[in-house]
């Protein structure tokens, strides 16, 4: 196999708060490679978008990151001047952040937001920017896009604002791009264009994709491979397909068994649910983080927990002997 | 005879915006509502389901009381809500809005907040609002030590909890739910889509439960409305719409919901992604642009709200004309 677009090992965040140190992402190792995509999967506050905010390295200032290495490309981001950092970002490894109607800037036209990255990055002249510019909106899905460049963010819809998000992350052709929950925000039809639009485009341009979500049902459809964060831990990860067959956390199998199905779910029937709370972060966790929660945990799990791994790369921080089993009266 | 009547009941309502363009253009007229008819008997729970500025939200304000309907009527229990005083249509409809974030005050302890309507209404004295309050806390899931604690104390699914406890302490003959569970993570979703459920049953509540996601409405709903640019294109019995859905839009909103199967890879919806612009709404059926199935009476003629096959009625020449050639 050729080497990742993004290679991170072992990183760790750490947040310093009032009352400790809040280790918000503690010992998480992905890859991602070339045209592939990687879903990161958990819960608001599993540190599922502090780990591609630090991949970035876009973290608050008094966030400290430690890893064993976290490559792009083959360079090392813990290493390289923020100089070079500087080049790096916006121009070969971008994002889409969630919230379009906050991540544009309100005062600039589309155009302008467009091209900046484009010039600054030294890609080419102000014509070939806008040329760029007007070829992107177009294969983002923006009908008269010309004179979608005169406009303000507030002149767009929810939907067009997220397309513009995109067009903005191709516009240098990054080799890896970090989207962060990019469909939450939207419409479940529109969530629906914007992910294939994410994987056709992927496809065109053989970008690595690694996409921040909380939703099952968005890594089903569009993961290679996925991570499943919890407590601020992998604590499953493997080909897409496998994962979902054989879940191996019982936290994984909780967040499949938590979706709506049409014309399955009724009324009557709950849909599972994970009881309980996030345990805090501040200070240390001995153990697996989700024995609190978890209806199979057993004493040993107050020890730490290896990492167990199976085959194709399938790998999950668990003790049980077995797959996990749904809950469910009427599981899929 | 009461028994009989529905709790809500909106005839033919319409709701126009004047919305300007600029300093010297005219006013143009935005028809957010465009004659809407449904009603919602005792006990049941009409679940709204459309994409953003289908009008659905806009409904819902007129059943509150918060908009007033261009044209037509919205009945509460029989009486037209446009004759209620304030505090008497809030003890009859209350609602659950979409964001915990926002909705609550940031100053109040969750007790004062959910004990304010109490209060206002005058209801009983301070210790026995406070007992009223503790049952409310623990119906909805949450500890009595949540009721000292303040809104940024607590996590989204509790903040959702808390804005339940206050819609449902004055026991309101409706309630309604505006995307409850839209800003949630999906797991903290199902725990409030499940409390909603139990809670229907224990209480026999009567709701409008809107949301963009089908899959999220069936579980609580009795029947189902899809709405599409201010007007209902399908209505009928849930399980019927889930599985026989006859209007292409439905099918499209049914299939663009990502169940968690990894072999299906994502769907086709086959709506294309131009939502039409509600200032100039298209001639004819407002959803033939994007519609897969359609044919030049589409074009011209606005399909009405019928009975074509089975229990639910549908908006659509195409399920007419199917339903024609359908073997009786």
């Amino acid at each position: 196999m050729t080497t990742p677009v993004l290679d991170v090992k072992q990183l760790a965040v750490q947040i310093p708060v009032t009352d400790g140190i809040l280790h918000a992402v503690r010992d998480v190792t992905l890859t991602v490679a070339r045209g592939e995509t990687l879903c990161v999967v958990g819960e608001s506050g599993c540190g599922k978008s502090l780990t591609s905010l630090a991949v970035m390295g876009l973290l608050p200032g008094s966030a400290r990151r430690t890893a064993a290495h976290m490559r792009f490309a083959g360079e090392d981001l813990l290493t390289v001047t923020p100089r070079r950092l500087r080049e790096l970002r916006g121009n070969r490894m971008a994002m889409i952040f969630q919230e379009p109607m906050t991540s544009l800037n309100p005062a600039w036209t589309i155009g302008d937001q467009l091209t900046e990255p484009f010039l600054r990055h030294g890609k080419g002249n102000r014509r070939e920017a806008t040329d760029r510019a007007v070829f992107l909106l177009e294969r983002v899905g923006i009908a008269a896009a010309g004179r979608r460049l005169g406009q303000y963010p507030h002149e767009l819809s929810g939907g067009l604002r997220q397309r513009v998000m995109i067009a903005m992350a191709l516009m240098c052709g990054p080799d890896l791009i970090l989207a962060d929950e990019p469909t939450t925000a939207l419409d479940v039809t529109i969530q629906a264009e914007i992910l294939h639009l994410l994987a056709e485009l992927q496809r065109e341009f053989g970008m690595g994709l690694l996409l921040v979500t909380h939703d099952l049902g968005i890594v089903a459809r569009v993961a290679h491979r996925v991570a499943v964060m919890y407590a601020g831990e992998v604590v499953e990860s493997g080909p897409t397909v496998t994962v979902f067959d054989e879940p191996r956390h019982p936290y994984t199998r909780g967040l499949i068994d938590c979706i709506p199905i049409p014309a399955r779910s009724r009324p009557g029937v709950p849909l599972g649910t994970i009881p309980g709370l996030v345990p805090s972060l501040v200070g240390g966790i001995e153990g697996c983080a989700f024995r609190d929660r978890c209806a199979f945990a057993t004493e040993p799990c107050a020890r730490p927990v290896p990492v167990v791994t199976g085959a194709e790369g399938h790998a999950w921080r668990c003790i049980l002997p077995s797959a996990v089993p749904s809950l469910l009266e009427n599981p899929a | 005879m009461s028994d009989q009547q529905p709790i809500l009941e909106l005839r033919n309502v319409v709701k126009r915006y004047s919305v300007g363009r600029g300093m010297f253009a005219a006013k143009r007229p935005l028809m957010a509502v465009g004659g809407v008819s449904l009603s919602v008997p005792r006990g049941q729970v009409l679940g709204l389901v459309g994409e953003s500025g289908c009008g659905k939200s806009t409904l819902a304000k007129m059943v509150l009381g918060l908009e007033t309907p261009t044209e037509g009527e919205v009945l509460i229990d029989g009486r037209p809500i446009a004759q209620l005083g304030r505090l008497e249509r809030a003890r009859l409809v209350q609602p659950v809005f979409q964001d915990p974030y926002s909705s609550l005050n940031p100053r109040k302890t969750i007790a004062s907040i959910v004990g304010l309507p109490l209060a206002v209404h005058g209801e009983g004295t301070g210790p026995e609002r406070a007992t009223r309050v503790e049952e409310m806390l623990a119906m909805v899931g949450l500890a009595p030590r949540h009721a000292a604690a303040y809104p940024s104390q607590l996590s989204g699914g509790q903040r959702q909890r808390v804005a339940i406890a206050r819609a449902l302490i004055l026991k309101p003959q409706l309630l309604i739910c505006d995307e409850p569970t839209s800003a949630l993570d999906v797991s903290v979703q199902a725990q409030i889509l499940n409390l909603l459920m139990d809670l229907q049953s224990r209480l026999g509540l009567t709701s409008l439960f809107i949301s963009h996601n089908l899959a999220v409405v069936q579980m609580l709903a009795t029947r189902v409305a899809v709405m599409y640019l201010g007007r209902v294109v399908e209505e009928g019995p849930t399980a019927e719409v889930m599985v026989r859905a006859q209007h292409p839009y439905s099918r499209g909103l049914l299939a663009s919901v990502l169940t968690p199967d990894p072999r299906l890879g994502l769907p086709d919806t086959r709506l294309g992604s131009v939502f039409p612009d509600p200032l100039s709404p298209p001639p004819g059926c407002a959803f033939h642009p994007r519609c897969p199935l359609v044919f030049d009476r589409c074009k011209t003629e606005a399909p009405q709200l019928r009975h074509h096959q089975g229990a639910s009625r549908a908006a659509c020449h195409a399920a007419e004309r199917d339903a024609a050639m359908a073997p009786a």
